[in-house]
This record gives C-alpha cells, structure tokens and sequence, in this order.
C-alpha cells in the first residue's frame, strides 16, 4: 500500500510541479502585466502544492529523499505528471486552455480528497482547494472571453482545445495499487472524478461557443512513465542548477 | 547579556509577547500574531513547541518567517525548541487580529472583509475612503492580495484577499 501511495503522491506533486514550472517560462511574457502577475502567482501556489506533495511523497517512501531530491534529481522516466502539463505555453489561449482543463480537473480531486481517510491526504487537498477557487475562476472567464470573444480569439483558444484535447483522459489513468486505495477511502474513483469534469467542461465550452473536438486519438501512459517529447527539455532546464551545482544555497 | 534558559522558565504567554516582536517579510506593517499563521504556543516540561501555518501552499516568506521565529526566541534567550509547520487546519483570513486589519488600512493595503458581515471586496479605498473600486486584477503582487482601482482617486492599491 505504501508504494501505491507513493506513487500517488508523485502523481498529484509532478502534476503541480510541471504546470507550475511551465506558468514560470511567462515570467516578463505576459501580454499584459496583470495577466504575467496573475500566471506567476497561480504558479507559486502550484509549486507550493508540489511541495507538500513530495515532501509527503518522501516521507512515505522513507529513502530519506526530500522534496528537492525527488523534484531535482530524478530523470524523466520517473515523472509522473499528466501528459497536459507538460504541454507547451503556446500562446495565452493555449495556456489558459490548459490551465482551464487541470483546474477543473484539480478542483474535483481535491475536492474529493480533502474528505480522505488519510489526514495527510486531506489537508494537502484542503489547503489547495482554497487556492485553485482562485486559479479557475481566472482560467474560466478567460475561456469564456476568448471563445466568444473576436474571430481571433475565438480560433485561437479553439485550436487549442483541438490540440491538447488529446492529452485529457490520461488525466483520470488508474494504474496497479490505485483499487486498493480507493477501497481504502484514501483516494477517490478516477472515474467519478472525470463524470464531475466532463460535464464542467463542457458547460463551459457551449457557453464559450466552442466544440471539443470528435475521433480524437487519446495518448495516456503520463503514470507509468510515458512522456511527450516536451518533458525532457523543460527537466533540462528546471533541474540544470541543482545538478550543475549539488546542495547550492542562496 | 541573556543567558540561554530553558522554556520551563518561560510562560505561554511570554512566548506570545515575543513573537508578537516578528513581523511578515512581505507585509511588514503585520506581525505573524496579525496574521493568525501562529496556532499553538505549548510547553512542555522543558521544551517548546512553536506551530506555524502557511498562508498560501507556495508563501515564499514561510522560511522566513520561521527562521526570523528562531532568531527571536535565540534573542530572548530561549533554548529547546521546535517550529513546526502544519498545513490543516487551512489558513484563513478569518484569523487575522482586528489589529492587523487597521494596521493593514493604514499602511495602504484594504483589509479583507471577510465573515457573514464581509461583502469579500474591499470596504473602501484605503488612499481616499471612497466606496467606488473596482476590480483589476485577482492577482496582485503577493499571492494573498488582488489589484482593485479607486474610481474616485484613480489610484490603484492593494487589497487583502478573503481566503
């Protein structure tokens, strides 16, 4: 139970960690300085989650590894983030759109998990609940701007939903150890999860006058290890200062 | 001089008073007693125990604040104790001291109006008091405050948000 666990915590920790690295690259990019703050600020509350999350994550694991060694000095097999945050910036419509579709998505598991029968589990998920209320009311009403926006817009942000479309049912992908924990009360079914998401999303979407794309084929595998190509060169950068220059402080 | 001295010397109350003396980093008008992150004060025998909570998952002045905690303790020459850190039961503005929000209004910054009388947005400019603002940004320069503008003065300032 304690690896299902484990990699649970990996799980929910490289998801927060990747996107929240990815929200960082718009760092003086922001199309306007509320929107550059706004990104860098709900990236914080992500890598602050990350935290948590590792910092669990080792404690469960017991090998004595912080939430630095497991974030900075594992190699890319060993991630487990959903393959959409890995995913490219793109332009603002495509990072609000990926940031709209994990909202929702996060919002509901934390939800659920804040009412784990593991106390660790829920506080994590309490305390981040507070912060993602934010985050998705940004991603939301930017969606809804955008898409029912200018013909510009409109194309834009629906492009985006074509192209990263593919990469949402690895975001609900049960792996071995998962039916245990679940039995347990300590994580959520997957499945309800994504029943609560869908119809989110797709409330949304009609208002936004957008369409989620049909036959798309769906690439999953983000918790066995499986990337895009765009993993590896965003780890090159995250972790290149640590593994350059071991226990660095400033 | 101050000689170090076992928390058996000292009372609950006393370690309250001296970490009333530590200010937030970000938002130094405010002690971390303002803000409510201080939860439990307790000694034991002859240990303390100091819990703190964040107020945001990624509060980068968490470690900070924590070592600026060890720092006054050291000062006040208390020895043999713990700062822990706990994430449940999550932060709330709710916490924050009457005193803290005056202190906030008058540094510049609207205090959150939080609770069943708090409408969630600020009550009024905190440059020119008047009730005409509006909303910029949720995201203002740290994670725990939104950009509202004064309609009157056309001044934007900070607002501490409700969380």
């Amino acid at each position: 139970m304690d690896s299902a666990l484990f990699n649970f915590c990996l799980w929910m920790g490289d998801s927060s960690l990747i996107l929240g690295h990815r929200l960082s690259e718009w760092t003086g990019h922001g199309p306007i300085l509320e929107e550059d703050i706004a990104m860098t600020n709900i990236g914080l509350d992500l890598v602050g989650q990350a935290t948590s999350w590792l910092t669990l994550a080792g404690e469960i694991e017991g090998a004595g590894r912080s939430e630095d060694d497991l974030a900075y000095l594992r190699d890319l097999k060993a991630f487990k983030n959903a393959l959409l945050v890995e995913q490219l910036n793109g332009d603002f419509g495509t990072t609000m759109m990926r940031q709209y579709l994990f909202d929702v998505y996060q919002m509901h598991l934390m939800k659920e998990l804040s009412d784990s029968k593991d106390e660790r589990l829920a506080a994590i998920a309490s305390k981040s609940l507070k912060e993602i209320k934010y985050h998705i009311r940004h991603s939301s009403a930017w969606i809804k701007r955008l898409g029912d926006g200018t013909a510009e817009s409109h194309d834009r942000v629906q492009n985006a939903l074509n192209a990263l479309w593919m990469f949402t049912d690895d975001l609900f992908e049960s792996v071995n150890g998962d039916q245990e924990l679940i039995d347990s009360g300590i994580i959520p079914n997957l499945s309800e999860i994504k029943k609560s998401w869908e119809k989110d999303v797709m409330e949304l979407f009609k208002e936004a006058t957008l369409e989620i794309p049909e036959k798309v084929f769906m690439m999953k595998g983000s918790r066995n290890g499986i990337h895009t190509e765009h993993l590896g060169f965003l780890l090159a950068e995250m972790q290149f200062l640590p593994r350059a220059y071991p226990d660095a402080k400033w | 001089m101050v000689t170090d001295a076992s928390p058996s010397e000292f009372s609950e109350r006393e370690i309250w008073n001296y970490l009333s003396e530590v200010h937030d980093p970000e938002v130094p008008v405010l002690t971390v007693i303002d803000l409510g992150i201080v939860r439990k004060v307790q000694i034991i025998n002859d240990s303390l125990k100091v819990v703190i909570t964040p107020t945001y998952s990624g509060c980068p002045a968490m470690n900070t604040i924590e070592e600026d905690i060890i720092a006054k303790l050291k000062e006040k020459g208390v020895s043999n104790f713990t700062v822990e850190t706990v994430l449940a039961p999550a932060w709330t503005t709710e916490w924050m001291s009457d005193e803290g929000k005056t202190k906030l209004k008058e540094f510049g910054i609207a205090p959150p109006q939080s609770g069943s009388k708090g409408s969630g947005r600020p009550e009024a400019c905190p440059n020119c008091g008047s009730k005409e603002t509006k909303l910029k940004s949720e995201f203002g320069s740290t994670a725990c405050k939104a950009l509202y503008i004064c309609l009157e003065c056309k001044e934007p300032f900070d607002y501490f948000k409700c969380h």
